[in-house]
């Protein structure tokens, strides 16, 4: 006789697992990603890093370009394997399969998530700590604590930002890989990876102030940037303020995919946009 | 329509057999034979595994199917479908490409919407219900895509079986079971990448039963197989039936072979309407009237289908090339069995030569062809 399936928040949770699986296992038995996604982003950080030194720049930006390559992997990340991801499962017919299933859609995408997350950080850590290492960065440990928590929620809000990002570029169907392509550059400047974000803000229109503000990993990377090098930046706001943003932003992120996944699987449906890959 | 003096014999060849005990005969599980019946007498007694009142679906075309700067035109896939699957039925959908068949699937699997009608499923309203529907359902669609290449086989099964709760414990159990059954169980550890195309669709077989539902789709299943595998997919679908008296399957496949002797029900669909609906056995009495003719001749191909089929007496005619490579061989649906003059003939008056001649008990095939106009896998021509 078979037991009961699971519901409500075990099916959840039991969605999410089998999601994150691929990425965390599958993504272990493919070595390369240790060529590709940690020795070319350091060798770009290795570029600023020298053009700094060779401007005399103070020290502290060394510290910044390596917490820059180390938020960059988790922006990729979110573009890459969250935003569009739906798009790809679209295409290749496990989008279907998805819906088919009893399980949320937010399940799908929140295991999507971690086990992203998850990855990104074996990478990224890796990025942190052989940059560390590499080029002598000087960090302060004082404020660990605080700093943690605003990778945390960080993490929380961009994670928030690729959920209703992949309903988005689901909507937009074939034009998700260039728009993915499109924000990939952009990004990189407007979130202040390679440089203070205080010195972008004072410069760029406030259009664009705004729209940098809204990827978490520009108020992420400012304030854990104030905490971890403190006296050698001035950020664009205090750390804490810059924390309750993240923490606003990335529950109105989940909400908004929430509302926009409910929106969208309503939409696939009428108007067949699950069915014909064409649409 | 369903004939209530017919034979419905679930699970087995059709049989023309002896009248059915009513359902007040039947044991304390009544068994499908029972269930249809009483259903059929009553259509308000029994919850229908599937019920559709008039559905209908229309597409609007857009995008590079619509021709540029011209207004998108709608596309009816389905023009008002009404049928009733019994719960312990093993129902065919026959119909050729385009028919609609897969709108309805995706319909009943509520992956799409219907533009009007009802749709039912265990009792459940597709498009209000859809999130108790998905529970109770699933779905192989042959040449699917497979799961994810990185993971072995019972790591993918595993995966789906999460997406519909089943505890691990047991999704384990029974994938270990059911790749035992599909012949995959030394690829269990494989990896999806290292699978061959027969091996990937019967991994996606194993995929639709392991979150046991009560209401199994399967859309081309054993597309892509080989014999062997093909059979092995059809009489494990019949014994997974047998185990459980309340699932139920809806069929389409290409096979007519398939659906005749796996189908207790057919409904043939073409240009998203029911033409016909009926166990094999009733659908191919229809055209014990009609006798069928079964030509092989030299000296005729596609170019004489539409001059013989315009014989008098003829109702359809098909050609392709014999098998053996000697001849054309032609199939003729005759008003009656003193038409076969006239198609001699006609044949002749083609410059053709008969090799051989055969009178044919009616085959589903025949059926469709009658009532479709052509056949399910066109061959080189028709008429």
């Amino acid at each position: 006789m078979p037991s009961a399936k699971h519901t409500g928040w075990r099916l959840f949770f039991d969605a999410a697992r089998a999601r994150a699986y691929p990425r965390i296992w599958g993504a272990m038995r493919e070595p390369s990603w240790i060529f590709f996604e940690i020795f070319i982003p350091l060798i770009n950080a290795a570029a600023f890093v020298y053009l700094y030194r060779a401007l005399h720049a103070p020290e502290a930006y060394v510290g910044f370009v390596i917490l820059g390559a180390t938020m960059a992997a988790y922006w990729l990340n979110v573009l890459w394997m969250m935003a569009s991801q739906l798009y790809w499962d679209k295409q290749s017919g496990f989008l279907e399969l998805y819906i088919l299933s009893p399980a949320s859609l937010m399940a799908i995408l929140f295991g999507m998530g971690v086990g992203g997350m998850f990855m990104t950080t074996l990478r990224a850590g890796t990025i942190a700590i052989v940059g560390t290492l590499l080029f002598g960065v000087q960090l302060d440990g004082s404020q660990w604590g605080l700093a943690t928590l605003v990778f945390l929620v960080a993490m929380y809000a961009l994670y928030g930002l690729g959920m209703l990002l992949s309903s988005v570029f689901l909507m937009w169907g074939r034009e998700a890989w260039q728009v993915a392509m499109a924000l990939t550059e952009p990004v990189f400047f407007l979130t202040g990876l390679n440089f203070p974000l205080s010195k972008l803000f004072a410069t760029i229109p406030a259009a664009l102030t705004l729209v940098s503000a809204l990827v978490p990993v520009s108020f992420g990377l400012d304030a854990l940037r104030q905490l971890l090098f403190p006296g050698q930046i001035v950020g664009v706001l205090s750390p804490g303020l810059e924390l309750g943003l993240l923490a606003v932003m990335g529950s109105a992120f989940v909400v908004a995919a929430y509302l926009m996944l409910r929106r969208m699987e309503w939409l696939a449906r009428v108007e067949a946009r699950l069915s014909l890959r064409w649409q | 329509m369903l004939d209530t003096q017919d034979t419905y014999a679930p699970h087995a060849p059709d049989r023309v057999a002896t009248p059915l005990p009513g359902a007040a005969s039947s044991a304390a599980t009544p068994s499908p034979v029972s269930r249809l019946h009483s259903a059929i007498r009553n259509p308000q007694s029994a919850i229908a595994a599937i019920r559709t009142e008039n559905v209908s679906r229309i597409y609007k075309v857009r995008g590079e199917k619509a021709t540029k700067g011209a207004k998108a035109q709608p596309l009816t896939a389905l023009g008002g479908v009404t049928l009733r699957v019994e719960q312990g039925e093993l129902f065919g959908l026959l119909g050729p490409n385009g028919a609609g068949k897969t709108t309805l699937i995706k319909i009943l699997t509520t992956l799409l919407a219907p533009s009007g009608g009802l749709c039912y499923v265990d009792g459940l309203d597709v498009v209000k219900e859809a999130d108790e529907v998905r529970r109770r359902i699933n779905m192989v669609s042959g040449g699917e895509t497979s799961g994810f290449g990185i993971l072995t086989v019972r790591e993918n099964l595993w995966m789906f079986s999460q997406f519909y709760g089943v505890p691990t414990k047991e999704a384990y159990a029974r994938i270990d079971e059911l790749l035992k059954i599909v012949e995959l169980d030394d690829k269990a550890n494989t990896r999806v990448s290292s699978l061959s195309t027969g091996q990937r669709q019967r991994m996606n077989f194993c995929r639709g039963f392991v979150t046991d539902p009560k209401v199994l789709f399967l859309d081309e299943p054993t597309l892509g197989l080989d014999v062997h595998a093909g059979r092995i997919v059809r009489d494990f679908t019949r014994d997974w039936m047998r185990q459980d008296p309340t699932r139920t399957v809806l069929l389409t496949t290409h096979y007519m072979a398939e659906a005749d002797e796996l189908c207790d029900r057919i409904a043939i669909i073409d240009h998203g309407a029911v033409l016909a609906c009926d166990t094999p056995s009733n659908l191919k009495r229809q055209l014990q009237t009609q006798p069928v003719f079964a030509i092989r001749a030299a000296g005729v191909g596609p170019a004489q289908l539409a001059a013989l089929g315009h014989a008098p007496g003829v109702q359809r005619v098909t050609g392709e090339p014999a098998a053996d490579g000697a001849g054309y061989r032609l199939k003729f649906i005759l008003d009656d069995e003193a038409a076969i003059g006239a198609v001699v003939t006609a044949l002749t008056a083609v410059q053709g030569r008969i090799l051989g001649l055969q009178k044919e008990e009616p085959t589903l095939e025949d059926v469709f062809l009658k009532l479709v106009g052509r056949s399910l896998t066109p061959a080189e021509g028709e008429a």
